[in-house]
């Protein structure tokens, strides 16, 4: 064994890799977002002991808060939002050196405070803490903030890394995330900044890579001449709630389609990675999202379907339909279901569609992915008597219940040779005993690591946009009403227009 | 396990094993019909040899592993007066009470059998583990023979190295086993946070420099966990590349050296009649050029304490919640389906030390 120390050899074998003493500052501390996701994660990270040795958190809002106030509010959010009941002697540790810094996001003051809270934290250590700003703020403070921390020189540290992290959306069409980009990559390099898309986070969409890398037996049919279509589905039960603001100026097509879907897809068409590093995942998956011809103007209609819930019944009461939901507006034409139907231009998926649906008030809660292959070239058996050989499909299930099914062809016992789809099933949850970390968890101390494998990168954002804004333009020139589909069913019959013969959506 | 459990049990005495498994078949079929959610997990099975009059504790300790319940637990317990087998099958089933929701199934077989059955009790228990997933075996009251008999069975052995009061007999002991299978050592979990903590420490540049200048490692234990202390020595010893010497016991301390590239390492091992719960109760580290780190048990994680070369010291909380032994126990049964590279040559080291 070498004892030169270029690498640090206690490190082999341990599950918790060190993590470079650091401090943690998020903007829109007091928000929704840092109290039920950020601060709980924060929590449960200290509490498996996978925070860095030393860490420091710096909440930064414009509420005018004591110190001892924000330590209150993380404590009060931590216990109501955790996945598990605190220990309060590990909560009070975490939280006894916590400081605030009220502020508004451009208030040039509140920045000299931070940048001096900052250094106290590493002259107080006698070390250099790494930094990370994570902004949680309303998207139109993200360049004030990235400019302010531009202009006090927070954006590097010597001796350390400085790190932006940025909450989604990333900008609301193409020019406004390019906009964004162009301001962010002034002040940080590429490599400094972490995009988050929570859904990246979670382990079974992790998993979808496991799945297609670590098996032999799907690449030999994961290509054209096998797969005869693709459907990704993200649909909800549930309404807009008090979500109206916000939902009614972004639709479904930017706050599900534009990130976690096609993140999806992604996964599920890109080349497999010559190395699981960073750059080596992003690269293939930026060469999935530009082989995908954004629309042209009037091909919109052909390949886009949008629609609005109408009053129903959902889980066995009554619904109301959107545009009757508190603070929508009479004549709101924003979408509330989508679906699209793309083509992945390259060798392995040319000419095989791919469907993609998302919508809220649907039959019921469910995301996945289903790959249907194509049907056996010749059929020797009998059909009358049964539903007879169907092609195999492959569903893999982000939630609610993660796993991976089959369908397979299989003999009816009896003395004819009938045939119908037998299921073959993993499921997640029983063949592990580990409960999957909140996504938040995985991300935070990804970025405390410096780790952006599930982070989008700058030209991973653009290329998503272009794809979805040709259609966000077609749809903004037509201010008709939308067709509208019952609250709690299949969701709009327009959708089976983008279908090709033969072709089906799975029910819900 | 939650409130949200439903159990069918199957008993038998003076029954066989191809019995007790047609049992399981059958109670698994009925669950099936029952609930088209049931889907019985399947991760490993868990074989448990107890003394029959313990059973009620290591059963306690079990239910405290939570979401680390193995799949089938089949749990042996030893009656020396006993000559027949009984049995007692237990399927219980978790959640699927709401929509959409899995019922998740975990089958446990509970055999009283007696010492005959011991030294061929891989004949009985071979029908009634799930082909294909590993298989964890657990002895926690001795019972060597039955150990030596199901040892081809299992891929994985859990053990407590702790158990063994005498240092060089249990690293004898555990390293016999660990030539035949993967062997789980809650000794070593326990150590688990204190080895990341100190990989943790010697992380950044400036003080990884100081590990090949490590002049002195001390370790405080539970007087009963002084196995704990050399398998953490061990593993410094063979992360590091020191040559490891004997350690020398004088009123209960354990002393001597370790051979670096630069330098010797003196080492000292003590036990902490203070310390209530097994494991190690704290560590400090030198080095030659005067530099120190040590780790104590404190509220909410590890209080560090560093002294750098001119005096100067600093002191903060390294954060993390006690496991607590269910805790302990649970991460032994996930760590069977892991490997962890570096236990075993820890492992030698340690005997190299108490040889």
């Amino acid at each position: 064994m070498a004892t030169e120390v270029a690498e640090n050899p206690l490190v082999k074998g341990l599950e918790r890799l060190p993590v470079h003493p650091t401090t943690l500052v998020i903007f829109g501390a007091t928000g929704d977002l840092s109290q039920r996701k950020l601060l709980p994660a924060l929590y449960n990270l200290a509490h498996e002991g996978a925070l860095p040795e030393r860490f420091n958190l710096i909440g930064f809002s414009r509420r005018e808060k004591a110190h001892s106030d924000y330590a209150a509010l993380a404590k009060e959010s931590i216990r109501r939002f955790s996945r598990r009941e605190p220990k309060d002697e590990v909560l009070d540790a975490l939280l006894e050196h916590v400081r605030y810094i009220p502020g508004n996001f451009d208030d040039d003051d509140a920045y000299v405070r931070l940048a001096a809270q900052l250094d106290e934290f590493d002259e107080q250590a006698e070390l250099v803490f790494n930094r990370i700003f994570y902004l949680s703020t309303a998207p139109a403070f993200f360049p004030v903030i990235v400019s302010a921390l531009g202009k006090r020189k927070l954006n590097r540290h010597k001796g350390a890394e400085v790190r932006v992290v940025i909450e989604k959306p990333f900008g609301t069409d193409l020019k406004t995330a390019r906009e964004l980009n162009t301001i962010v990559l002034r002040e940080f390099n590429e490599r400094q900044v972490f995009r988050i898309d929570h859904y990246l986070g979670k382990e079974t969409v992790q998993n979808i890579m496991a799945f297609r890398f670590a098996n032999a037996m799907f690449e030999p049919v994961w290509n054209r001449n096998y797969i005869d279509n693709v459907q990704i589905t993200a649909a909800e039960d549930i309404g807009i709630g008090t979500r109206a603001g916000y939902y009614d100026h972004a639709g479904a097509l930017r706050d599900l389609v534009q990130n976690h879907m096609l993140q999806l897809l992604t996964l599920l068409c890109m080349e497999p990675p010559i190395a699981f590093t960073a750059d080596g995942v992003r690269n293939e998956k930026v060469k999935v999202l530009s082989a995908i011809r954004p629309p042209r103007p009037e091909e919109v209609a052909k390949m886009a379907v949008r629609a609005q819930y109408a009053a129903g019944v959902s889980a066995g009461e009554d619904a109301v339909g959107y545009l009757e939901e508190d603070g929508v507006p009479d004549d709101s034409t924003t979408e509330t279901y989508v679906a699209l139907r793309l083509e992945v231009s390259n060798w392995r998926w040319a000419g095989v569609p791919i469907y993609l649906r998302t919508g809220k008030r649907l039959a019921r809660k469910v995301t996945e992915i289903a790959v249907t292959l194509r049907p056996v070239p010749h059929l020797a058996f009998q059909t009358e008597g049964s539903v007879g050989v169907q092609p195999n499909q492959l569903v893999l299930t982000v939630q609610p219940n993660e796993g991976v099914s089959l369908s397979l062809g299989a003999k009816i016992p009896g003395a004819t040779m009938r045939i119908r789809p037998v299921m073959m099933e993993f499921q997640y949850g029983t063949s592990f005993m580990s409960e999957s970390p909140e996504a938040y968890e995985r991300l935070i101390l990804d970025a405390m690591r410096g780790e952006a494998t599930l982070f989008t990168r700058n030209d991973e954002v653009d290329a998503l946009w272009s794809i979805v804004d040709p259609i966000l333009e077609a749809w903004s020139d037509h201010t008709g009403a939308l067709p509208q589909y019952p609250a709690g069913s299949q969701g709009p019959a327009e959708a089976d227009e983008l279908l090709s013969d033969g072709h089906h959506w799975r029910a819900l | 396990m939650n409130e949200n459990v439903t159990d069918d049990v199957w008993s038998a005495q003076d029954t066989s094993p191809d019995a007790i498994e047609a049992a399981l078949r059958e109670l698994l079929r009925q669950r099936h019909a029952e609930d088209a959610t049931f889907v019985p997990a399947r991760v490993l099975n868990l074989v448990v040899i107890v003394d029959r009059d313990w059973r009620g504790e290591i059963e306690n300790r079990l239910e405290q592993v939570g979401r680390y319940h193995p799949s089938r637990t089949i749990v042996c317990a030893v009656d020396p007066r006993r000559t027949t087998l009984d049995a007692w099958v237990t399927m219980s089933a978790e959640g699927g009470k709401s929509p959409g929701e899995l019922c998740v199934g975990h089958e446990r077989v509970e055999l009283e059998l007696g010492p005959k059955h011991l030294a061929r009790l891989d004949t009985i228990i071979d029908p009634l583990v799930v082909t294909d997933l590993a298989t964890l075996l657990w002895s926690p009251h001795g019972h060597p023979e039955a150990v030596d008999s199901l040892i081809a069975l299992a891929q994985v052995v859990l053990l407590d190295s702790v158990d063994e009061p005498e240092l060089r007999l249990a690293l004898e002991r555990v390293t016999e086993l660990a030539n035949k299978a993967y062997v789980v050592d809650l000794a070593w979990l326990r150590s688990t946070p204190w080895r990341e903590r100190v990989a943790a420490t010697f992380d950044p540049k400036p003080w990884r420099e100081e590990l090949r200048r490590i002049s002195a490692v001390k370790a405080r234990h539970h007087p009963e966990s002084g196995v704990a202390g050399v398998l953490f020595f061990g593993w410094l010893a063979s992360r590091l590349g020191w040559q490891p010497g004997s350690l020398l016991d004088t009123g209960g301390v354990l002393h001597g050296k370790a051979s670096s590239r630069r330098q010797e390492v003196a080492l000292r091992l003590e036990p902490d009649p203070r310390q209530s719960v097994r494991g190690l109760a704290g560590v400090s580290i030198e080095t030659a050029s005067g530099m120190s780190i040590s780790l104590d048990r404190a509220p909410g994680g590890l209080r560090a304490t560093r002294r750098t070369h001119d005096g100067r010291e600093s002191q903060w909380t390294l954060l993390g919640a006690s496991r607590g032994e269910g805790g302990i126990l649970g991460e032994g049964v996930r760590q069977a389906l892991l490997r962890d590279p570096t236990y075993r040559p820890a492992l030698d080291a340690a005997r190299a030390m108490v040889a």
